[in-house]
């Protein structure tokens, strides 16, 4: 049986599990060693998502109540690609992000920054054939959270994301270019390597911008790159002969 | 050249749960089976903002995937998902799986493979649940014999009214086996 094989993703791609910087990582990560598990028919298969999970305006922040929200208007762009630069296609982009305050539409959330009564601050929508995916929303504010003294989180874009296989399943958050809040949030800065780090920053996208409009930024998504199969390996060794 | 995991944050409940993400079956499917638990911190105490999804086959251990060697199955979702409440509770309505295809023309056990998401998890952990009426598949299967056996328990769902539970401990007595995938 030949199945596909992902690779892994290099050392400092991903935060630790434990990061005392991030207080809440504190009783939440195991502590016992991870088990490898082999890449079988589950873990390289996932979920395909489509078009009977999105509704009207989800890829349009502004235009889910009648009333405009408050703030800067934004088009955020990008591809959702595998490690190797295809495309991952048809499938299913979710965000969820704070107003232009700051501020969640969550009970949970405290902070004394208004809510917007137009602003639910969550979309969907689905990569098209070259793995492009699009929204218009609110740029988020930044907010105060009590992990640290003073501690603000910098102004950034939950993002979810499935790929086409178990393993490629990725959670991340999108930041904004050069914010003076990236070196006291340990949850930016819980990514080890820097280079991998700057991967979560978008790019100011003037060309994208809509006069009298929006503002606009890009934002790839990489998931891990397929191995070539055994199967291929063979081929190509005749292509060599 | 992957982008790097980021914690879900504490308010993942405004952007992942569906209506329909605990239902991988729709109710009344024949065979259907209720399988709930509670996800749990290092102190014990429930974890009130984490997301629970599952991925598994079918009832006859296939995938709705273009990837399954055997060809496609259409029709099963596959994929469940939701969000602890208030008590760490979660639950979704599925099948048992059937055996699936493993390595070297052996067959793994039935089983799901679980993602925990969360606020102070910097990245999702990985497990799988295995069930009880399975005892010799189960104790065939290469996974769970990859693990050490005073913990395999971990990964045994426990038969409980009209399903099954499987609580997820992320730290501490019992800590939950996780897998690096």
């Amino acid at each position: 049986m030949s199945l596909p094989e992902y690779r892994k993703d290099p050392e400092g791609t991903h935060p630790p599990l434990g990061f005392p910087g991030y207080r809440s990582t504190a009783l939440r990560h195991p502590k016992q060693p991870l088990v490898l598990l082999p890449q079988m028919l589950t873990e390289v298969t996932g979920p395909l998502l489509g078009p009977g999970r999105l509704g009207e305006h989800d890829n349009d922040l502004t235009r889910q109540h009648a009333g405009e929200p408050q703030g800067q208007r934004i088009v955020v762009h990008g591809r959702l690609l595998d490690g190797d630069g295809r495309p991952v296609r048809n499938s299913l982009v979710e965000i969820w992000q704070a107003n232009a305050g700051g501020r969640y539409k969550h009970t949970g959330d405290r902070w004394p920054s208004p809510l917007d009564p137009n602003f639910d601050g969550v979309g969907r929508t689905l990569t098209d054939d070259n793995g492009h995916y699009e929204f218009t929303t609110i740029k988020p504010g930044a907010y105060p959270w009590k992990n640290h003294d003073n501690a603000w989180r910098p102004a950034h874009i939950h993002f979810s994301v499935f790929g086409t296989s178990f393993t490629q399943r990725l959670v991340t958050q999108m930041y904004f270019p050069e914010d003076p809040l990236f070196g006291q949030d340990p949850i930016f800065n819980s990514i080890p390597d820097e280079k991998a780090r700057m991967r979560m920053v978008s790019r100011f996208d003037l060309e994208r911008t809509q006069p009298e409009w929006a503002l606009a930024y890009e934002f790839d998504i990489v998931l891990r790159g397929r191995n070539a199969s055994v199967f291929e390996d063979v081929e190509d060794e005749e292509d060599d002969e | 050249m992957s982008t790097p995991s980021q914690t879900v944050g504490p308010y993942l409940s405004i952007g992942l749960p569906w209506d329909d993400g605990p239902e991988v079956v729709p109710d009344g499917t024949p065979g259907a089976v209720v399988l709930r638990g509670v996800v749990y911190d290092g102190n014990g105490d429930p974890v009130p903002d984490a997301l629970v999804e599952t991925w598994q086959a079918d009832a006859d251990g296939r995938f709705d995937h273009p990837d399954d060697p055997r060809g496609r199955v259409a029709g099963f979702r596959g994929f469940g998902r939701c969000p602890t409440d208030e008590r760490g509770r979660w639950s979704i309505r599925t099948v048992v799986p059937g055996p699936v295809p493993g390595r070297d023309g052996r067959t793994q056990a039935p089983h799901i493979d679980v993602s925990v998401l969360g606020r102070g998890l910097l990245h999702r952990v990985v497990t799988r649940i295995y069930f009880p009426e399975h005892a010799e598949a189960n104790a065939a299967d290469e996974v769970l014999n990859s693990v050490p056996e005073d913990r395999r328990g971990t990964l045994i769902a426990v038969r409980e009214g009209d399903g099954y539970r499987f609580d997820v401990r992320l730290q501490g007595e019992g800590e939950t086996v996780f897998f690096e995938v």
